[in-house]
């Protein structure tokens, strides 16, 4: 019965898929008024009023085009992504190798998301990815595109590079959506007014491996740090957890290592060798927690420690904004529009640059706007939320405009848990025990 | 009160509401098990399962035929809808459907079924009898509540990532209006007069109340339960007595349902119930209501009089929606 059912459901959907081709076809040639919507209106009076628009073709042609008191023309809102392509040494396993359209992928999908929203409210989004080693490059493409009428920037780009490009933007109708760095100064003593993060940074990723483990009541951490200076930064994030929810460094180390080339037929002989030494003698610990951002060596601590014990951070049980496996709250769906748009899993970078895109999505349709200082305005208030297969809506942080989300610990193949962990409270929201909270916060270019 | 109690309760509550009212009738009461792959039969005189018989992968939207005759479910994972006698539970046929059917409902003809799609933006219109697709309505991204107003002209849809109730023409199979509502609608329900239109928003923590005639909103339920972080506070599943007072919301996570005043439209009560609760079933004289409670794999029973949780029955693994016989 199986085969006739799955093939019968083949042909039901082959015909379908045309049906809606043609729907779409004709929803595309015929104009579409709409019926909107107090534009300028504050967002508390129009939450309560209905936004209406009709994007029947039909009716709209029976009426008469323009006859609706609000009609209004079609709306297109251009998307740039601004990808540097870094000079990193690859990633240890032939699995974690990024593909080439990383991050460029997820914000496709939320622009054709946006756009399925969009025919209903005569919204149109575009997207338009921009590639090049070279900042400098980025930014002179950024600012032509904004001086043309692009007014949203999705920033994969390092620190550096992404404070450049937000002084090169400054005072413009530009916002920049970082969506590659989890770089805690730059929503602290270096956060611009005119950039988001739909990325989580590494306080909040350290937060949510650390609050498992003190839920695991896995409290003596043996730290092992590589060399290069984002480990560092990241190996302090893993302090800070660690003495916000009560577990101790007994031991710390720096990992040296010469990445030299990624693969060499063998090498593992000298790898099996080499952790076990590397770890003998540390203190007595329940776990390890590798902070190695590059992902250089991470992935040789587990099962070749001195002592059998568990390994998170960088590799076993990492903390993450998304993962490929998860199925929770909707995410079935959502991992399968990505699949059959990309032909591959969702990875980390799609997912923060879907968010970032689908933020843009969302402050238009609620604002049916395209208007960049409307816009602009909405996603800046505390009445902006959107969903983001999260379980809870996600809402950005008054203070240094850093996404406030739920944030997966996962080992490679599945979910381990959600952080926040239960029982870990806060006045205002769970969420903001994740990462630098508002007290601690050293931004001021946000208005407090 | 902790839920695990209420079956303790039961045996002094439950069977009074049975014995104390001799018109009292039992129904058949039936729960698809999304993670079981099966259907539990509940007895509503009894209160308990009499029957569990297995159907198709992740069963979640069910309803049954005009006639009774028939469960018709949506088993998500086979991509397709498949129909069961009511009364033997022997698999009848099965129904196409678009990818990842997840609610379904019928028309009062009897003789069309709509589906929502989630992993199509698609809303699918089949024919039950003849077992074919009639039509496909585009709506927004991940369609899945479904709503029919009484006299069948309006089928309202709603998109979950698109926040919008689409509202449908039953003739036509067009949308001629869309409305943006909090995020993530779950579920859309006419009132008995079709003179009200609640959308629940499960992100938004919110649910819609319209006027389908005009879509304009009449007004917006919020919800605050002590003790309860808001973001768990999550709205599924909406059911109206027939009598048009009384409306029943599931929260979700809250592990509450809440009665609410349709006059005034505040909530009057919050009641406990098993842990993720989404879908609820009246019974046809809306003296009981059932949920399913996904998380702890069981079913509440409401005495809607009284607005008391009087019992909880085990079923299969996370249950998620359920339907009840109009005799």
């Amino acid at each position: 019965m199986a085969g006739s059912v799955s093939k019968k459901w083949v042909q039901e959907r082959l015909h379908r898929t045309w049906c809606a081709g043609v729907l779409a076809a004709f929803a595309a040639i015929l104009p579409m008024p709409a019926l909107a919507a107090e534009d300028a209106a504050p967002p508390a009076a129009s939450a309560d009023k209905p936004v209406t628009a009709t994007p029947d073709a039909g009716a709209a042609a029976k009426e008469g085009a323009g006859t609706s008191a609000a009609s209004k023309d079609q709306v297109t809102i251009s998307v740039a992504y601004l990808k540097q392509l870094r000079d990193r040494n690859p990633p240890l396993s032939l699995l974690d190798m990024p593909p080439a359209d990383e991050g460029i992928a997820g914000a496709k999908l939320a622009i054709a998301d946006n756009n399925t929203t969009g025919k209903f409210l005569n919204q149109s989004f575009k997207l338009d990815a921009v590639e090049s080693a070279n900042v400098d490059e980025l930014i002179k493409a950024a600012t032509e595109r904004n001086a043309a009428g692009v007014n949203f920037f999705l920033a994969d780009i390092d620190p550096a590079g992404l404070l450049k490009l937000a002084d090169a933007l400054a005072g413009k109708p530009a916002l920049i959506l970082n969506v590659g760095s989890p770089d805690d100064s730059l929503r602290e003593e270096n956060c611009r007014a005119n950039v988001v993060h739909t990325a989580p940074t590494r306080t909040m990723l350290a937060d949510a491996i650390g609050q498992y483990l003190a839920w695991k009541q896995w409290r003596n951490w043996f730290l092992i740090s590589g060399p290069q200076p984002e480990d560092k930064i990241l190996a302090e994030a893993f302090k800070r957890a660690a003495k916000r929810f009560g577990a101790k460094i007994v031991e710390e180390r720096e990992f040296k290592y010469e990445p030299g080339s990624r693969r060499a037929d063998g090498g593992f002989e000298q790898v099996q060798q080499q952790i076990p030494q590397f770890t003998q003698n540390a203190k007595d610990h329940d776990v390890v927690i590798v902070a190695d951002e590059g992902q250089l060596f991470a992935d040789y601590v587990p099962y070749r420690t001195w002592v059998p014990r568990p390994v998170a951070g960088s590799a076993g049980m990492i903390a993450s904004s998304w993962h490929p496996a998860l199925e929770l709250w909707g995410g079935t769906q959502f991992q399968n529009r990505f699949k059959r748009q990309t032909n591959r899993t969702m990875r980390t970078l799609d997912y923060d640059a879907w968010l970032a895109t689908r933020v843009v999505g969302e402050a238009a349709s609620r604002k049916q706007a395209g208007d960049f200082k409307v816009l602009n305005a909405y996603i800046h208030s505390p009445e902006f939320e959107v969903a983001a297969f999260k379980g809870v809506k996600t809402t950005f942080r008054a203070w240094n405009g850093q996404l406030r989300q739920p944030l997966i610990v996962s080992t490679p193949k599945l979910l381990v848990s959600i952080s926040p962990q239960p029982g870990f409270l806060h006045q205002f929201t769970e969420l903001d025990t994740l990462g630098i909270d508002k007290p601690e916060t050293k931004c001021k270019a946000y208005i407090q | 009160m902790s839920p695990w109690k209420l079956p303790l309760m039961s045996l002094l509550v439950g069977a009074s509401l049975v014995s104390a009212d001799g018109t009292a009738r039992a129904y058949t009461v039936y729960v698809s098990n999304e993670k079981d792959n099966s259907i539990s039969v509940i007895d509503s005189e009894k209160l308990e399962v009499i029957k569990t018989f297995k159907v198709g992968q992740r069963p979640r939207g069910i309803i049954l035929s005009k006639d009774g005759k028939w469960i018709i479910v949506c088993t998500s994972d086979d991509n397709i809808v498949q129909v069961y006698d009511a009364k033997t539970f022997e698999f009848v046929k099965t129904l196409p459907s678009g990818p990842d059917p997840e609610l379904l409902i019928l028309h009062p003809d009897g003789k069309t079924l709509y589906i929502a799609n989630e992993d199509d933006n698609l809303v699918t219109v089949v024919d039950i009898e003849g077992g074919k697709v009639i039509s496909d309505i585009p709506v927004g991204v991940e369609p899945e509540g479904m709503g029919m107003s009484p006299d069948g002209k309006v089928l309202v849809n709603t998109s979950e990532t698109t926040n919008m109730a689409h509202f449908i023409d039953t003739t036509t199979h067009k949308t001629f209006d869309n409305v943006l509502v909090d995020n993530r609608p779950r579920v859309a329900m006419f009132n008995h007069d079709g003179t009200q239109l609640w959308v629940s928003s499960e992100i938004g923590g919110t649910v819609t109340v319209m006027n389908p005639a005009d879509r304009k909103i009449i007004g917006k339920v919020s919800f605050e339960i002590q003790g309860v972080a808001k973001e768990a506070i999550q709205p599924v599943g909406v059911r109206i007595t027939k009598d048009g007072k009384k409306a029943f919301v599931a929260l979700g996570p809250a592990n509450r349902v809440a009665v609410i005043d349709v006059a005034t439209l505040k909530v009057e009560k919050y009641l406990l119930v098993g842990q993720r609760v989404w879908q609820m079933y009246l019974t046809p004289d809306d003296k009981m209501l059932f949920t399913t409670n996904g998380a702890s794999n069981d079913v509440t029973v409401i005495d809607v009089e009284n607005l008391k949780a009087v019992k909880s029955i085990k079923t299969g693994r996370y249950p998620w929606g359920v339907v009840i016989s109009q005799d």
